[in-house]
């Protein structure tokens, strides 16, 4: 925390131990949608690591998961700056 | 073997499994080659079983794990209803498929192999443990197994799970490609066609593989056709081979309405896309794939959205039930075709939800069983689109209700009836 971050990060989740509770959808509305029989479904696209609410969101999700069935996966951003020439 | 011949997998008496003797008469001794994997890649071989994958790089990619044991293991499962090759095949040449996988082992360093029949496939069984008995031992472990024969038995990491544990459930694979693992050790997964490719490319070399076939797709591949044929058979074609030639061999419908390819996970063919060769490059610009080589005629007599409706409702069945939108959404679209099949009000409303459902489902499963049943929904709505108007405009056409029905789809058995151990 407080570091600034590079890349961007995608929600995962596992289907298999997915039972459709409904959470994640309730504590990252903006990641994660839902289907009619209460599924989530992921946005595909990455979201950048610095964008701190949805980061945090996010992590609720991971951590609201009854099934423990989702996780935050870190993505390489095509274009990352090089630190130092 | 003459070099561009056919058959090469099926040469001798089909049905009739060739003896180890009789075996080692018509396709000559087999001397381990160094060179093996090199010799597959050269000869181009891709997987037979589905996904077409190049089987040289998958074998470099199991060759090159660590681990002081691994395992070969040979997908016999068949699963497709509609696919009959790997059983023709073991019950015709079984030793060039145990050839194959000695090979195989060999390449990549195994020292056990296991081939996977489904055991309500009792015959192929019975031919299989024959076949075993009758083998001089080679230093290579071969071993048999009869994993339960569900349709999503037969994918790989189900397999692998069963021979682990006892379970035919799909796992589920955050990163491809991913190694499966056999009491933690690395496993090459081959499907049975595969395998027997590889049981003649050892011994006759890549070029000898390329003399069939065309330019950039060389070698042969098994056909099963079925549905509006006069008998269904299992053919042996080159690739690249026109696929009315195909449908001519097996006597099929000369006017068919559409053509099913791949599987129940495949591709419907309308009837203007029918002047295509069958190979991989000609089919996938139609946006179809050989698959696992199945072909199902549709002919006028028969309703192209009842058939795919029982197709689904099926499929919908043999799901593991173990990811949501399999578990609902598979029987939810088999209900909106079986609208869409009667006709009337709902029909419109039903065509809507397909599309939409179709789009929600896709991609969201552990393995890729969903995704297909999804493919072979949408591109029956595009190759029966006239069909489908009529459907909506209320006027079914006359096989929807009744009237042959041509895909051979087993009995729907009651959820708990279905053996997954």
């Amino acid at each position: 925390m407080g570091v600034i971050r590079h890349g961007e990060f995608v929600l995962r989740v596992d289907p298999v131990q997915c039972d459709g509770f409904g959470h994640c959808h309730e504590l990252a509305p903006d990641l994660v949608d839902i289907d009619e029989w209460g599924y989530p479904i992921i946005r595909r696209e990455p979201t950048p690591l610095a964008d701190h609410q949805s980061l945090r969101s996010a992590r609720y999700a991971v951590r609201g998961c009854p099934r423990q069935a989702l996780h935050i996966e870190r993505v390489e951003a095509p274009a990352v700056p090089p630190r130092r020439a | 073997m003459r070099p561009g011949t056919l058959p090469r997998l099926l040469y001798g008496t089909p049905n009739r499994p060739a003896s180890y003797a009789e075996h080692v008469a018509t396709f000559g001794d087999l001397t381990a080659r160094a060179d093996l994997l090199d010799e597959l890649g050269r000869a181009g071989l891709t997987g037979r079983g589905g996904a077409a994958f190049p089987t040289a790089t998958k074998a470099r990619f199991i060759r090159d794990q660590r681990g002081h044991r691994k395992f070969v293991v040979v997908n016999a499962m068949e699963g497709e209803p509609a696919s009959h090759k790997d059983a023709l095949l073991l019950a015709t040449n079984p030793h060039l498929v145990l050839d194959g996988a000695e090979s195989l082992a060999r390449a990549v360093g195994a020292r056990d192999v296991v081939v996977a029949v489904a055991r309500d496939r009792t015959t192929t069984v019975e031919q299989v443990t024959r076949a075993l008995t009758e083998r001089p031992d080679r230093g290579i472990d071969l071993e048999l197994q009869t994993p339960p024969g569900r349709y999503v038995a037969g994918e790989e990491s189900a397999l692998v799970h069963w021979l682990d544990n006892n379970e035919s459930l799909p796992q589920y694979r955050a990163h491809r490609p991913v190694v499966l693992r056999l009491e933690k050790h690395p496993v090459l997964l081959d499907n049975c066609e595969t395998v027997a490719h590889v049981g003649l490319i050892a011994r006759y070399g890549a070029d000898w593989f390329a003399s069939v076939g065309a330019p950039g797709q060389p070698g042969s591949a098994l056909v099963s056709v079925s549905g509006a044929v006069e008998h269904p058979t299992v053919l042996e074609v080159a690739l690249g081979t026109p696929l009315a030639q195909i449908l001519a061999a097996a006597k099929a419908d000369p006017s068919p309405r559409a053509v099913l390819l791949g599987g129940y996970g495949g591709t419907w063919l309308a009837a203007r896309d029918l002047a295509v060769a069958y190979d991989l490059r000609s089919l996938a610009e139609r946006g179809a794939t050989p698959g696992a080589g199945v072909v199902v005629v549709v002919g006028r007599a028969s309703c192209g959205i009842r058939e795919t409706q029982r197709i689904v409702a099926w499929m919908a069945n043999e799901s593991a039930r173990q990811c949501g939108p399999c578990a609902f959404g598979l029987p939810a679209i088999a209900q909106d075709l079986a609208r869409l099949r009667d006709g009337g009000g709902d029909a419109r409303d039903a065509r809507r939800r397909l599309e939409q459902r179709c789009g929600v489902i896709e991609g969201r499963g552990a393995c890729r069983h969903p995704d297909g049943v999804v493919r072979m929904v949408r591109t029956a709505l595009a190759a029966f689109a006239e069909d489908v108007a009529d459907h909506e405009a209320g006027r079914p056409c006359a096989g929807a209700r009744a009237g042959a029905t041509v895909a051979s789809v087993p009995r729907l058995e009651h959820e708990r009836e279905l053996v997954w151990e």
